[in-house]
């Protein structure tokens, strides 16, 4: 066949009817200060790894609510669980505790 | 019928506005104010959002109805004791005198938050961090802006949110004003220092009144401000005195790092000492954010747990310049209704109690 160039793209879409949002159901379940993130940032901007590598909290918590959860397990793979993050927060997110409870989801689901 | 008196506690913009209604519609007003001046936080502001009107001209607005009804004012006095004797109320004061009233508006006010509270900023640590108070000093003072060992500065940040919308310090509400004041004050920076340049470090630009979006098309349009999504997590000093600050650009995704000569910290409302004393010496009900609270939420805006007792202003949440003023004739006309004999402020309204709002079960 001739090739005039032409490629099928991917949906870039988030589709809101789709996305499977289990991790973070699961994370809100026993940690429902989740909820209350208004993804200021601050918890990335006091994070050391953040500076290093490409772990954002803010960003971990936003595409756990849209269930992208593809990119997180091995984004949160760089965080030390230092607590830095749950000082900062003006939400009062127990962020740490966020974390951990991503892990436990992702064992329990195995992702 | 004898003249009935009104006793308005605070003689910031809410207790003049009222004062002079209430002469106006025929009480006797005895304004307290406890410093020398009338105006309140007003006098220390130069310029006014959205208009950059001077706030001069709203404090010599206001005092010409002050000026035109006389109002008894009493200036350099505390409040000793307040008694209610049946409907007759009793005010104490600093200076020995004693006055009594039939009703009383209360009109405290606010205080500005302290910076020092937000150590990661590091305001009264490191010498150019200064608050948006300190930077409208600059202005009514006319000197240029400089940096503390006088250079002029090339960059500027400005930080929202300092003591306001964080659970860290205790204050979960928004401030109202300090969105707009950055942006103002943004521009007015650049008006001086049209090289300079000026970044606003955000969480959301709340630019809810009339004009207020405005402002802030034109500090992008015309003077080239820019607006950063990222709530600061620290300052920290370099050794020639400049800011490297420390935020995530949200927006972007990544962590970004700036320096700049001044940092400005837009500090919010808190509720006001004198708000506090009075209250305890009246057994006012306070709210969960420390403001007085109102008989409610939606309707009796003005009216305290205490028959014959108002507010008006910013003693029970922060408010505009423009807000305290249409609160403060407002507060007056239900003062008068009061003190004509008319129940409107007794009527019923189902209790919605703010418990519900900050109880996350
Ligand atoms: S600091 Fe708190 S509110 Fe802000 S993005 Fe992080 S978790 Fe969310
Ligand atoms: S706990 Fe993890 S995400 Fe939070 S500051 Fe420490 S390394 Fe960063
Ligand atoms: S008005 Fe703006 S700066 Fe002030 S507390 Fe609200 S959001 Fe923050």
């Amino acid at each position: 066949m001739k090739n005039f160039g032409y490629t099928i793209q991917n949906d870039r879409q988030i589709d809101y009817d789709k996305n499977d949002t289990k991790l973070y159901d699961f994370v809100a379940e026993s940690e429902k200060s989740i909820r209350t993130c208004i993804f200021c940032g601050t918890c990335s901007a006091t994070c050391t790894a953040s500076k290093f590598t490409d772990l954002s909290l803010r960003r971990i918590i936003l595409y756990l609510k849209r269930g992208l959860n593809e990119s997180l397990k091995k984004e949160i793979e760089s965080c030390m669980l230092c607590g830095k993050c749950n000082l900062a927060c003006p939400r009062g997110v127990n962020t740490r505790n966020v974390i951990l409870n991503i892990k436990r989801g992702i064992e329990h689901y195995e992702l | 019928m004898a003249k009935k008196n009104v006793i308005v506690i605070g003689g910031g913009i809410a207790g003049m506005e009222s004062a002079s209604y209430l002469s106006a519609m025929g009480f006797n007003v005895t304004l307290l104010e406890k410093s020398n001046e009338l105006g309140g936080h007003l006098l220390n502001w130069e310029r006014l959002f959205p208009t950059m009107r001077y706030g001069k001209q709203v404090i010599d607005f206001l005092a010409k109805g002050i000026d035109f009804e006389q109002i008894n004012k009493v200036l350099n006095v505390e409040i000793k004791s307040i008694e209610k004797k049946n409907t007759q109320f009793c005010v104490e004061l600093s200076n020995g005198k004693t006055f009594f009233g039939d009703s009383i508006l209360i009109t405290t006010g606010y205080d500005l938050f302290d910076a020092h509270r937000k150590e990661e900023y590091g305001y009264g640590i490191y010498n150019n961090v200064i608050t948006s108070a300190d930077l409208e000093k600059i202005f009514m003072s006319g000197n240029p802006i400089t940096t503390t060992d006088g250079k002029t500065p090339k960059r500027i940040g400005i930080v929202h949110c300092v003591g306001s919308r964080d659970e860290k310090v205790g204050h979960v509400y928004c401030s109202k004003v300090c969105c707009v004041t950055g942006v103002k004050q943004a521009i007015e920076i650049k008006e001086k220092m049209p090289e300079t340049e000026v970044f606003n470090f955000y969480m959301d630009m709340r630019m809810y009144g009339m004009h207020f979006e405005a402002l802030y098309k034109k500090a992008q349009e015309k003077y080239g401000i820019q607006f950063i999504r990222g709530r600061l997590s620290e300052a920290a000093e370099n050794i020639d005195g400049t800011i490297v600050l420390k935020v995530e650009d949200t927006l972007a995704g990544r962590p970004l790092k700036m320096n700049v000569d001044i940092l400005v910290l837009l500090v919010g409302f808190v509720p006001s000492k004198g708000s506090k004393e009075v209250g305890k010496l009246m057994g006012l009900n306070i709210g969960i954010n420390g403001f007085y609270k109102t008989k409610d939420q939606h309707t009796l805006t003005n009216v305290s747990n205490i028959d014959g007792v108002f507010f008006a202003g910013s003693c029970t949440g922060p408010k505009t310049i423009t807000n305290t003023i249409t609160d403060a004739r407002a507060a007056a006309s239900s003062v008068a209704s009061y003190l004509l004999g008319f129940d409107l402020h007794k009527r019923d309204i189902e209790n919605h109690e703010e418990f519900w709002l900050y109880d996350s079960k």
